[in-house]
């Protein structure tokens, strides 16, 4: 069973079963690492807030990087009409991208390798960012599917693309974090069984392949959280400052 | 043609293989059982990640840089003044450098001007001492100058007659002698001195 590539995305309970009714809301493994990246989280960011130097130590560095990192990228893609939803952008970055790194880690699991998890935030960020944009430009909002100068006749064509665009905003923000992170983690395992397979003699070139991955995949981590932590930028950018 | 049945088998073989995966267990991601579970730790976890972060530790974080940037601030300031107080200090420096030398300088011209004045002096008195000494010097000279003749004539006159008396045992009238002995020298001076 182990040798299956998906067998690492097996969500199982932890612990007791926890019910409500009929809805089971037990610990699960994905539940752990939930638990885990947030407080790791926590820990780092408490542990670099809690220092005042005038010249910052390591974690003191570390936390006021990723601080000023992600202040510069809300203003420069949402402007600074964005400064209220930092705190949101910065722990939806840090979480993601802690869930990633730590699925990186041999044996253990990636929460984000799940679509529900992903689809959850996207939807989250979609239906926040479309109230947003209705309570700050009221029906105005809807001029966002009318782009400016186009041909009238093209209008009806322009409009359906752009609602269809806007509505599949939250599947393509999910299934693009998620169908990186689990790719990424079944290709890697099944180089893994490669080198398993095909022992000492054959197993040395899935091996260095799997070495070049992780590295890979690490930057890849990192990158959707970026792409995800971005386009929400975006998306709060088309709410706030309606550019259409 | 062909190629769409191509494709369409490719197609329908990809999703029965799929279908067959999906039923021996598949991707695990499309397994409703623990969804709830998920939605429900995703919301606790990352609602409290986000309370905690947005009320305790980014303020923070934001409050210390901005801290540091107002110190940062703060210290250039001080030390555009403290740069100012030493432009400020060098300039009065350099006055009282200027000054000094200045007041040197005059000193030293007074100092000297005093020196020339009592060298002057000195040499003046000097120069009066000297031509009064030389003056009387002179005059000495010339006293004896002009009393030299005499003297030799009256040296002379004695000694010939205290030769004459010698030789002779008598004494010789003194006026003669003196007359004779004038004679004589005045004819020894013209040979000697060409007069």
């Amino acid at each position: 069973m182990a040798a299956n590539p998906m067998y690492q995305f097996n969500v199982y309970r932890i612990g007791p079963e926890i019910k409500i009714g009929e809805i089971d809301l037990s610990f699960t493994n994905a539940s752990l690492f939930m638990v885990i990246s947030s407080l790791a989280i926590l820990i780092i960011f408490n542990l670099g807030a809690q220092k005042r130097n005038i010249i910052p130590d390591k974690i003191q560095l570390l936390s006021e990087l990723s601080y000023t990192f992600v202040s510069k990228m809300i203003s420069d893609t949402a402007g600074s009409k964005a400064k209220p939803y930092f705190s949101f952008i910065f722990s939806l970055f840090m979480f993601v991208l802690f869930c990633n790194m730590f699925g990186m880690i041999p044996y253990s699991f990636t929460v984000t390798s799940h679509i529900i998890v992903t689809f959850v935030l996207a939807a989250f960020i979609f239906i926040g960012v479309t109230i947003i944009g209705f309570i700050k430009h009221g029906f105005g909002y809807l001029k966002l599917f009318v782009p400016s100068g186009v041909p009238v006749v093209l209008l009806p064509l322009i409009v359906v693309i752009e609602i269809i665009s806007y509505l599949s905003r939250p599947i393509s923000l999910s299934v693009r974090l998620f169908a990186n992170m689990m790719a990424g983690h079944t290709m890697m395992k099944v180089f893994g069984g490669f080198v398993v397979s095909l022992g000492i003699v054959g197993g040395w070139l899935p091996l260095s392949f799997s070495v070049a991955l992780t590295g890979l995949e690490i930057l890849v981590a990192f990158l959707q959280a970026y792409v995800f932590a971005i386009l929400t930028c975006i998306y709060l950018n088309d709410a706030l400052n309606l550019h259409h | 043609m062909k190629k769409i049945i191509l494709l369409n088998i490719f197609y329908f073989s990809f999703c029965t293989l799929a279908v067959k995966s999906a039923e021996k267990g598949g991707m695990p991601q499309l397994d409703p059982e623990f969804w709830v579970s998920q939605i429900f730790w995703l919301t606790i976890t990352f609602g409290t990640l986000f309370l905690v972060l947005s009320k305790f530790i980014l303020p923070r974080i934001s409050k210390n840089l901005e801290q540091r940037k107002l110190q940062i601030l703060e210290n250039i300031e001080t030390a555009e003044k403290q740069r100012e107080q030493s432009e400020k200090n060098l300039k009065e420096f350099d006055e009282i450098i200027l000054k000094s030398k200045n007041k040197a300088k005059e000193l030293m011209l007074a100092a000297r001007e005093r020196v020339v004045s009592e060298i002057t002096k000195k040499k003046i008195k000097l120069d009066e001492d000297l031509n009064s000494e030389i003056q009387n010097v002179e005059k000495e000279i010339i006293e004896l100058k002009l009393s030299s003749p005499k003297k030799i004539n009256s040296i002379a006159s004695n000694i010939t007659n205290e030769v004459i008396k010698r030789l002779i045992g008598t004494d010789v009238n003194e006026s003669s002698v003196s007359a004779l002995v004038e004679q004589e020298l005045k004819k020894l001076s013209r040979s000697t001195y060409g007069i």
